[in-house]
This record gives structure tokens, sequence and C-alpha cells, in this order.
């Protein structure tokens, strides 16, 4: 098991250790460990069933439920940007921005937010009459108001389209360059965790097989040839074998 | 009277019963598709939910005119509208819509109140609903006016009783619509307000109780027209003032325009307190009736 031991920049913002999970008798989390360094993007792949999401979960504290031991130290900042946008209908985006928001400058704080977001102006809109991309940069802003140290996100852009998916890629990287939060970003894709991330991890039979530090200068091009190579790598370790690369 | 048990009370989600057809605007408008024949139905006609009442009116007025219906069956329309107006004129159609309005009222705050608040407790926890959802199932199992012979031996047959009867038959929907669209909340939002770290008070009231206002509405619906209907009952079956007690005098005298009248009077209160109850179900779910625009 390939474990990151460590950053240079002082002490990880999440540490996990040994964490074992199980449902029934199916152990989804075996021994894992893992640390996440302050401000660094890491990317979890990983095949259906390989345990990431669980990962994610146990990470958010929504597995209260789940037998399991281990160490896990998260900090109390941290926010979860999931699949769906999960905005409650009935509120209106800034209200969903700032849910649960205990600040006397909430609302300022939530506008700002979705100004940086590109949605300034549609703060009275109800979440019906957004598109999903929309509703997704809403879903963003609502975890970045709460300015989080650890930003976990479940396969965030999975239910958008091809184009969507790449702007919010642009923003997604745009707005951790300006906020710094650490981000843990589970997905299927392997170019979105290539393109995003500062390093990826693959995730298979409840441990990590694969930890590949992206030393590829941003913005990141999908036709380089070292993108195509750890590309090539990460889906060797996720068992999808791939013919040679063309010479670009 | 099996009407006090509505099966359609009983939708397990949000759903609306067949009389509710208002509540769902059509998705689509029909395309015109040239020779081709449409499926859909065209367009609506405008104000035609009156045509039919305004037919019967005519076919009504036409055989009093004609002869053709005895006026001891039923009135000519300008009688029935001449005995209206000599009964607000004597001061008597208003004393009677007002105790029938204020018992409906009173009935249906109660009804609403205890019926919200059980919804809440049983819905909340596991502990509530243990305690109250059979008891309250047991009570949807009988008919509310099966139950006016006991209650007239607990409360007399004064305003009490009448009251009681109101509120049993009113909390039924009020607690079913509720109580159901409150467990159907999804569990992705109980979720949501974890990660966001909201306290108890604050998820029951940004995520539950807005959660939760789509059943209370359909409920508040049922409610009302059930309101109407123990009312009728209740006023019957003993009473000195009120719609129902001037309509069972007038039985005994045979005066059927006074009846008219009163049947009359319940139409116009059941359509105004329906009305009145989607105008703030339209409002308070504007959130959703975005959608259906």
């Amino acid at each position: 098991m390939a474990s990151h031991l460590g950053g240079l920049s002082g002490a990880p913002v999440v540490r996990v250790e040994s964490l074992i999970r199980s449902f029934g008798s199916r152990t989804i989390l075996d021994g894992l460990s893992l640390d996440i360094d302050k401000g660094e993007f890491v990317a979890l792949l990983g095949r259906s069933g390989s345990g990431k999401s669980t990962l994610l979960r146990a990470l958010a504290d929504l597995d209260d439920k789940v037998p399991g031991s281990g160490r896990l130290e998260t900090p109390d900042k941290k926010s979860v940007v999931f699949q769906d946008a999960r905005l409650l209908p009935w509120k209106r985006v800034l209200e969903n921005v700032i849910l649960g928001l205990d600040l006397p400058d909430a609302a300022k704080r939530g506008r700002a937010a979705l100004e940086e977001v590109g949605l300034g102006g549609r703060e009275n809109a109800w979440p019906v009459e957004l598109s999903g991309g929309e509703q997704q940069r809403v879903a963003l802003a609502r975890s970045l108001v709460r300015d989080p140290e650890l930003l976990l996100a479940d396969e965030p852009f999975g239910a958008l389209d091809a184009l969507t998916r790449l702007r919010m890629h642009d923003l997604l990287r745009q707005l951790c360059a300006r906020h710094q939060p650490a981000v843990l970003l589970v997905t299927h894709d392997v170019d979105e965790a290539v393109t995003l991330a500062d390093r990826v991890l693959v995730i298979d039979k409840g441990g990590i097989v694969a930890d590949i530090a992206i030393d590829i200068p941003t913005p990141r091009d999908h036709g380089d040839r070292r993108f195509g190579e750890i590309r090539s790598e990460l889906l060797r370790h996720l068992g999808v074998e791939t013919k040679p690369v063309l010479p670009v | 009277m099996n009407a006090f048990s509505h099966p359609a009370a009983v939708a397990p989600t949000i759903g609306y019963a067949s009389d509710e057809r208002a509540l769902i605007p059509p998705a689509v408008k029909p395309r015109k598709t040239g020779t081709r024949r449409r499926l859909a139905l065209g367009r609506a006609i405008p104000f035609g939910a009156l045509i039919g009442p305004a037919l019967l009116l005519v076919v009504w007025s036409i055989g009093s005119v004609a002869g053709l219906i005895d006026p001891r069956t039923l009135p000519a329309p300008w009688s029935v509208v001449g005995t209206a107006v000599d009964l607000i004129a004597e001061g008597k159609l208003q004393g009677h819509l007002m105790t029938s309005a204020w018992r409906a009222a009173q009935g249906l705050v109660f009804g609403v109140l205890i019926g919200t608040v059980l919804a809440l407790i049983s819905g909340l926890s596991r502990l509530g609903e243990a305690i109250i959802d059979g008891p309250v199932q047991i009570k949807r199992a009988i008919p509310t006016l099966a139950l006016i012979p006991l209650l007239m031996l607990w409360f007399g047959i004064g305003e009490g009783m009448k009251v009681t009867t109101i509120a049993l038959a009113v909390l039924i929907p009020i607690y079913i619509q509720t109580h159901s669209s409150l467990r159907s909340i999804d569990s992705r939002y109980v979720e949501l307000a974890q990660t966001l770290r909201m306290g108890y008070g604050e998820f029951i009231r940004e995520v539950i109780l807005p959660g939760a206002l789509p059943g209370f509405f359909l409920g508040l619906r049922f409610a009302v027209t059930y309101a109407w209907l123990s009312l009728v009952v209740v006023e019957q079956v003993n009473a000195t003032s009120g719609i129902g007690y001037m309509i069972d005098l007038a039985r005994n005298y045979g005066q059927t325009d006074i009846v008219i009248v009163g049947l009359v009077l319940y139409a116009l209160l059941g359509l105004a307190s329906d009305g009145i109850v989607s105008f703030f179900q339209e409002r308070s779910l504007s959130w959703r009736r975005t959608l259906a625009d």
C-alpha cells in the first residue's frame, strides 16, 4: 500500500490511519491510510465499489452507522459538494448558500460567494429555475462561503454534460487557487483527476494502490505527452489496458 | 357515510386526489401538427368551469317557466333568490350563517392544530410514532359520524359536542398527509443538514417544516371539506341555530325554497373556503409552482 507520508509544509490537515469500514461481511475499506496536506488538491480514482465514496463519507462524518475502526483526523471547517447539487427546493438561491451559516454578515458573504461562481444577480431565483451546472455552482458557493480547510467533493461534475464539466473544472481550479482549501475530489474520470489535482490516488479493494504526484504545470493540456503517460499509468492501476499514446 | 375516511387521504406519497385536478396544470402546450390528428386535449375553454353550472341553471329556469318542474319539488331560481333576500332582510340568514361559520372555524382550528402537532411528534420520533400513530389509525377507521352518540353522552348536545366532532374529523387528513409528507422528505437533505452542521431546531425549521408543507396543504384541503361535512350532520342532529338547523326546520314545514337556499349557502361556503386554502397553498408553495408554470 502506497501511503503519502506528509508534505513539506507542516502537519497534514487530513490524517487517516488504518481505516476499516465494513458493510455486513464485506470489508469496504481495509486498513487504509492517507494524509492530505494543507491546501493540497487530491483526486481519488477508483472503480465503482472500490470504496472511494465510503472513504469520502467517513471523512465527512456521514458514516456514523457504519461499523469500523481506525484513526481519522479532519479539520473542523470542512464542507461537502455532492454529485447532485442538493439545494433545498423551497429556499431561494441565496438562502441555500448561507443555509446553517450562523454569522452576522452571512448574507453579504453569500452574495460574494455567488458572485465568485458567476451567479451574481441570481440570489432570488428558485433552484428549479437554474440549469444543472448553475445548481452545482450554487452548491460550490455554499461550500466556499464556509471558508473550508477541507473541501470534500463526491463526483461533483458526474451529472453534468461534457462542456459544462470543462467550464466547471476551470471554475473549481480558480476557486481553489484563491481559497486554498485542501481538496479531496472523488471521481471516476481520469482526465478530470489529472487536469485538476496535485496528486492522484487510486483506490482498489479498500486500499490505496497508486499515489502519483502530477508534475505538469497548469493549465494542463490533455494532448500533452506527460498527461498521456500519467493517464495510461492510472488506467493500468484501474485495470484498463490502453494502447500506447501516439506521439503528438 | 364513509366519505369521512376518504381513501385518497392515505396516499403514501404526495399524490393528488382526482378532485384536486385544479392543482395540476398541463405540463406542455399541445403542438400544432398540421394534418395529423392530435391525441392531446385541445386548448382550454375560457371560463369552462362555469359552463356546466350555467347550463344547469338554464335548464332549471326553462323547466320552471314551462311548468315542467313542480314548485313543491324544486321552486324556480328566482323564487329561491326571493326567499334568500327575504331571509336576509329578516336577519335570519346572517345569524344562521355566522353560527355555522363559527362552529366550522373553531372545529377547523382545533383539528388542524391537534393534527399538525400529532403529525410532528409522530413523524419526528420513533417513540412518538409508537404512541400516536396506532390510535390515530384506529380513529381513522371509525367514521366520525359514528362517534356522535358517544360524543353526545360525553359533551351533551351543546357547542362543545359539535366543535369536537368537527375537530375529530379534521385532524385525520391533516395528520395523515403531514405525517406522510414529513416522512418522505429526502434523506439526502438530512445528510446535507448534517454536513452543514445545522442544529436540531434549525433543521426542523429549515428542512422538516418546509418539506412537510405540501402534505399539510393537501391535508388542509381535505380538512376544510370534512369540516363542512361534519357541520351539516351535527347541525341536523341537534341544534337550535345554524344553516343545518334552518334546513331541517324548513323540511318540517315543506319549505323547499329555504332548503335550496341552505344548500346553495353550503356550496358557496365550501367553494370559498377551498379557494382560500388553495390561494395560500399556491403562495406558500411558489417554489413548486415555478416548475409547473
